[in-house]
């Protein structure tokens, strides 16, 4: 009890520099936004750039639901889609009727389509959590993916509907041509998003919003309707989701049924668990990495959503607060200035865990190329998937990476455990 | 003068057994009534039927005059009826501090505002720490509330019931679980927060009960064999046969 009372009364103290840092870290991640693309200035660089902001203000709209109100949708991409179809067609309008708005104002419509359909069926969606949510959200998922086959018009079918941004009146001589001009924009959009959803976090709605995913009974018992909190909790995701969505059809110059589908719902749920959704940055870091592995891997290999689906399982199974909880759980250590104890057990578990992994990944490449025969080509080693010498290197590396890095994994718990009783001891919750 | 709760000719059956057989009950303004009667006579049910967690299936539940029966939990929340529950029922992941300002929200007329900072809201802020303070858990305001000890979180659930507010304040089992000097603390904090207001509180601890209570009712089997004041509740027959015998021996 003694050392509770003390933990506490300085893990309160410690936050009065708090404000300081805190718009530090905001002002940071915009001076990194704007030098980014002056860094790594090619083409390449910065269409990733811009895909993962995209990514990001989507992952931190989903958060809204599965973080902060602890809904589990299978179906968010259908505001996104058609936040991105909102978007185009309003681009062609202020095109073909010559209106005065400019193209970074575009976003803005994605997210009223976004709403507008979130406050349509959301009142029916939120009325219950949990299964029933999810299952309607895969539902209306489908529904809308199909429809937007079949609704020619507004969908435009298998190809979707095309815009031309530059088409649109220019702002401060900006053209939008430019794939750095687009970057900018939608860092801009980024920036605004990001401090909107994060103020929705502190705000009553927000709070509730908490206690709602924590304990939807006892709300009902304090004031509040569960339903209604949902339903707002759901119009905001779905409006965030389709300024993403507008912000993609102004970098791709297109919208079409792939936007809304069942794969793109599924890859925001992955990021946004991946990144951690107990921590508002945990979505940003889950759609970076997402974005960057969706990018990078597709080229090397053709069984990339193997991989996805290893890390997500691992992730689900090792850590379920995801890549934000796992950095989050050293701050104790950190603060009491335990950390270093546990440094030189992750150093030794780096060899043989990097020896799993490729053992897993030969494992992998090998059985999906067995039939095809063409060569693996590793880190720039080649290898026959027909070759048993090939086999027997991948069943080396897994099994004795494996047993090995069990061992570490064990050391590391150890040092671990060992830390964080210190930390405790010295006041700091661990 | 009305009374603050008014419960007449309630029944609950749950399928074909029925739970609560025509439950009449009656707490004035300002009384300090407890409910007591052996496991599974019915006083939780008591307690979901008045605080609309569950329906009756027939009769009517009044506050204040008004029915409230067939209202939603929160309406009938927001009309100054707050309760507490046996099993401890708070937000696990969010802070002690959190938990209590949840329960301040409502009553402080911020409702569903997403347009003001909820840390620079002077009355809540306020708010939030007297009542922190009133249940000594100031100390442990960032820790989440489900890493508080046992007696701790009983201490938080009434402390959210009573953030509200509410005039009319209904605690289930308040300290079910609790040590000695847990419960006498318990208590003197009960006493001390529903100052000036209407009390309905189950318990099982005697003691407890004739030294806080100003009306007592028993409830055996879903019915209220005897209501009155601890004077009367100890003198009446019914009561020793059904109830207080089985602890006289
Ligand atoms: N939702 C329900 N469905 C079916 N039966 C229920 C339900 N809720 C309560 N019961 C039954 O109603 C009876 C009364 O339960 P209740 O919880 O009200 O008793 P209690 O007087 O609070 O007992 P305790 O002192 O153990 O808390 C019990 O037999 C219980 O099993
Ligand atoms: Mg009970």
């Amino acid at each position: 009890m003694t050392t509770a009372t003390r933990s506490t009364s300085k893990a309160t103290a410690t936050p009065a520099g708090g404000g300081v840092r805190f718009y530090g870290v905001w002002l940071l991640g915009i001076a990194v936004l704007i030098v980014l693309p002056l860094i790594f200035s090619s083409g390449g660089s910065l269409t990733s750039f811009s895909l993962i902001g995209i990514a990001i203000v989507f992952a931190l709209s989903y958060n809204i639901l599965l973080g902060q109100t602890g809904l589990l949708s299978f179906g968010h991409a259908v505001h996104y889609g058609l936040g991105g179809f909102a978007a185009c067609h309003m681009m062609n309008a202020v095109v073909s009727h010559g209106w005065p708005i400019p193209l970074p104002f575009i976003p803005l419509f994605g997210g009223i389509g976004g709403l507008v359909f979130a406050m349509i069926i959301g009142w029916v969606m939120t009325k219950r959590a949990g299964t029933v949510f999810a299952m309607i959200s895969l539902g209306i998922g489908e529904l809308v993916a199909s429809s937007s086959l079949i609704l020619r018009s507004m969908f435009g079918g298998e190809a979707g509907i095309t815009t031309d941004r530059t088409a649109l009146p220019k702002m401060l001589g900006w053209s939008f041509g430019p794939q750095l001009q687009v970057y900018y924009l939608i860092a801009f959009w980024l920036v605004l998003s990001a401090i909107a959803m994060y103020a929705l976090t502190r705000t009553p709605l927000g709070r509730i919003s908490n206690a709602v995913r924590d304990n939807p009974e006892r709300v009902q018992f304090i004031g509040y309707d569960p339903h209604v909190v949902r339903y707002l909790a759901f119009c905001f995701a779905g409006f965030f989701a389709g300024v993403a969505g507008g912000l993609a059809a102004i970098n791709f110059e297109i919208a079409n049924s792939a936007y809304l589908g069942a794969i793109q719902s599924g890859l925001v749920l992955f990021s946004t668990f991946i990144g951690g959704t107990a921590y508002f940055f945990g979505p940003m870091l889950g759609a970076i990495l997402v974005t960057y592995l969706q990018l990078g891997l597709t080229n090397v290999t053709s069984v990339w959503q193997l991989y996805f689906g290893i890390i997500f399982i691992g992730i689900v199974m090792f850590s379920p607060g995801g890549i934000a909880g796992l950095l989050m759980m050293h701050r104790p250590l950190v603060r009491a200035g335990t950390l270093w104890t546990v440094i030189p057990s992750y150093l030794v578990a780096i060899v043989p865990t990097v020896a799993l992994a490729c053992g897993v990944i030969l494992t992998i490449e090998t059985v999906a190329r067995y039939s095809g025969g063409d060569p693996i080509n590793l880190f720039g080693i080649s290898f026959n998937a027909k070759s048993p010498v090939t086999w027997i290197a991948a069943a080396v590396l897994l099994v004795g990476g494996a047993f090995v890095a069990r061992l570490a994994w064990r050391r590391i718990a150890d040092a671990w455990d060992r830390a964080a009783t210190v930390a405790r001891d010295r006041g700091y919750l661990a | 003068m009305t009374a603050a709760i008014e419960v007449r000719a309630v029944e609950k059956r749950f399928g074909n057994v029925g739970i609560i057989r025509d439950l009449n009950l009656g707490v004035a303004k300002g009384e300090r009534h407890a409910i007591i009667g052996p496991n599974g006579a019915g006083k939780s049910t008591t307690f979901n039927l008045i605080s609309g967690h569950i329906k009756p299936t027939s009769g009517e539940v009044k506050l204040n005059g008004d029915v409230i029966s067939g209202l939603r939990p929160f309406e009938i929340n927001r009309r100054g009826l707050s309760r507490s529950f046996q099993v401890t029922n708070v937000f696990a992941r969010m802070s002690v501090w959190e938990n209590v300002r949840c329960a301040v929200l409502w009553a402080t007329g911020h409702r569903y505002a997403f347009w003001k900072n909820v840390d620079s809201l002077p009355e809540v802020r306020e708010r939030t720490a007297q009542i922190l303070d009133d249940i000594h858990l100031t100390h442990r305001r960032d820790v989440p509330a489900g890493l508080l000890t046992y007696a701790e979180q009983r201490e938080l659930e009434i402390g959210i019931t009573i953030a509200s507010g509410a005039t009319v304040v209904m605690l289930d089992e308040p300290t079910a679980g609790m040590s000695h000097a847990e419960t006498d603390r318990a208590v003197s904090l009960i006493r001390r927060l529903t100052e000036g207001k209407t009390l309905v509180i189950v318990e099982h601890d005697m003691s407890v009960v004739f030294g806080l209570a100003d009306r007592i009712s028993v409830l055996v089997y879903g019915h209220i064999i005897a209501s009155g004041t601890p004077e009367e509740i100890r003198r009446d027959p019914k009561v020793k046969e059904a109830y207080l015998g089985e602890e006289a021996h």
